[in-house]
């Protein structure tokens, strides 16, 4: 059997919004040169942004960890930062703590979490106060 | 790999050095220089014009055709684009413009102006349509959905899906000439005045299986002199009197008129094609917050920036002010009504196009995107465009896909060069 892998490597920069979203994009590019279809690139793309973001808001920036092979893409986006105290709250629709000055640039509105859980086939997410987070995140190519 | 289409942009080999300016610059990656002179993959162009812009040596062209093909056709029909508006300073009101296109052989003029306000209108009762899927993004400008259509599949439906105002505006006008004067319509020929490359291939070449209402595209270059000659001969005293478009569909020849006309929602006005690529990269990602309506323009001034045009964008953009100010001290218009919304509806929708795609098969996809990865990290990085292709990755690409040679890349042939030689001072001192 083909057990081909791409594995790609990122750092996420802390605080740096202009630059949050590059990983996603660059796996964008390799997902559709792969021949992945747009809604499947799609959701990867929301998924993974999200993660990015909140490594950028709250995590003091980190690392996004891609593997793809034929099947599906797992991606884990790990920070080192303040961790997530009640996860079952936080992946409420609308709960936040990002502060005011985030709010306006337009971001933490309270939707990353449930949306990364929309857009994923798995999300796996393991936290730990004052230690960091590390977001799993795994989508198929073709429904099992 | 799907049928190779009509393409107006093409290039003047004579006049191409093979330099790397284009091949930088496009936003595709569609133009290669080869044996010292730039290809342009067809299948990959989306007709932006970006490599017209930034060619010092004017070997890119846009294709149009000639003044005389309207004598192909008893009557004819001259469709102004509104950016033909900005060509002239203030002396040229609207009024000398269109009397001066009807002495150049037109028959009839039908501005486009005014067909984009009906398809403001449209938009407006599209907008609301509560299945919409939001952020819409403005499919008047052609090269936008191209682009689209390779590099972002998803934002497909995003699209808005009415025709076009140069595509209303021919097909109301064959419409009204046929039942004012009861011409057949085949004798009519509806010929659209263009600042753009991208028009002229949607024209001939529609997306998918659609035909346009258009039978030309001229160029405002090849027009500009005509039109100004007449109205230099010709005084102010001379013309008649025309029902004119009003200011809004006047504007939408520069950046900000169409998504202005909408009057109510977050909309955004991008023009410029990275600017474009940088908001769609976004949106993909569903990174635009609440913003419902995206006007999206290839050329930098919209399409007042489009190749085809004689006046530098940002005297036209003045020019046309002048005229939009001139319309809203003076006239009441009324803006012709949309029938039925349903009519200027896409009869078909667009479709992606996987051309950046490496392989059917995914397994060998995956392998050979391990070998442009390993290629690429032996490549020396600088991205310097001397091998012809516009990046070592795009060079990696390249090989695997079998169409260039790892000695392309001058290092790479530096460095075989050197590994030759030094097996021959090892012979001659053995």
């Amino acid at each position: 059997m083909n057990n081909t892998v791409i594995v790609r490597d990122y750092i996420i920069p802390a605080d740096d919004f202009a630059l949050a979203g590059e990983a996603s994009s660059s796996v964008r590019k390799i997902l559709t040169q792969l021949g992945v279809a747009p809604d499947i690139i799609k959701r990867t793309s929301i998924a993974m942004y999200e993660a990015e973001i909140n490594a950028v808001i709250h995590g003091h920036g980190g690392k996004a960890h891609v593997e793809i092979d034929e099947n599906k893409i797992f991606i884990r986006i790990s920070d080192e930062g303040p961790g997530i105290a009640d996860l079952e709250l936080a992946m409420q629709e609308g709960y936040s703590t990002a502060p005011d000055s985030v709010r306006e640039m337009g971001f933490g509105a309270g939707m990353g979490l449930s949306n990364m859980k929309k857009h994923s086939d798995i999300l796996n997410i393991d936290t730990e106060v004052n230690r960091g987070t590390i977001v799993d995140i795994t989508v198929f190519f073709n429904k099992p | 790999m799907e049928q190779t289409y009509f393409h107006s942009v093409t290039l003047n080999k004579d006049k191409c050095k093979g330099c790397t300016n284009c091949i930088k610059h496009c936003p595709t990656e569609a133009i290669r220089v080869r044996n010292s002179k730039a290809v342009i993959i067809n299948e990959r162009c989306i007709d932006c014009g970006e490599c017209i812009r930034v060619c010092p040596y004017h070997a890119k062209k846009a294709v149009t055709d000639p003044i005389k093909s309207i004598e192909n056709y008893k009557f004819k029909i001259a469709l102004p684009a509104p950016s033909l508006y900005g060509q002239f300073g203030p002396n040229y009101s609207r009024e000398r413009i269109i009397s001066a296109l009807k002495h150049l052989g037109f028959d009839y003029v039908f501005e486009v102006a005014q067909a984009a306000e009906i398809v403001s209108n449209a938009t407006i009762q599209y907008m609301k349509n509560e299945d919409v899927k939001k952020p819409v993004i403005s499919s008047a400008c052609p090269a936008v959905v191209r682009l689209i259509q390779v590099r972002f599949p998803s934002l497909i439906e995003n699209l808005l899906k009415i025709e076009s105002p140069m595509e209303v505006a021919a097909a109301l006008s064959k419409q009204e000439v046929h039942k004012k004067y009861g011409i057949p319509l085949e004798d009519i020929g509806a010929f659209f005045i263009s600042p753009c490359a991208a028009k002229v291939t949607s024209v001939k070449s529609p997306y998918e299986d659609k035909v346009s209402n258009v039978n030309g595209v001229l160029s405002i270059n090849d027009v500009f002199l005509p039109i100004l000659e007449y109205m230099k001969k010709h005084s102010n005293d001379e013309i008649e009197q025309f029902s004119l478009s009003s200011a809004i569909g006047v504007a939408w020849a520069g950046t900000g008129g169409e998504s202005d006309a909408l009057k109510t929602g977050r909309r955004i006005a991008v023009h410029e094609i990275k600017n474009v690529i940088n908001i769609l990269e976004q949106a993909v990602k569903d990174g635009l917050g609440d913003i419902e309506f995206i006007e999206a323009l290839a050329c930098p001034e919209g399409c007042l920036g489009g190749p085809l045009n004689v006046e530098n964008p940002f005297i036209a953009k003045v020019n046309l002010k002048n005229e939009i100010n001139k319309i809203l001290e003076s006239q009441s218009h009324n803006v012709p009504k949309v029938g039925d919304v349903k009519e200027l509806v896409w009869k078909s929708d667009v479709e992606y196009r996987p051309i950046m795609k490496l392989d059917d098969n995914m397994m060998k996809a995956l392998e050979k995107m391990q070998k442009i990865d390993e290629l690429s990290d032996s490549l020396p990085g600088l991205d310097c465009g001397a091998c012809g292709a516009p990046s070592c990755r795009a060079l990696a690409e390249d090989i695997v896909r079998g169409n260039a040679k790892e000695t392309d890349c001058i290092f790479k042939l530096r460095k075989k060069v050197n590994d030759i030689a030094n097996q021959l001072h090892m012979i001659e001192d053995d």
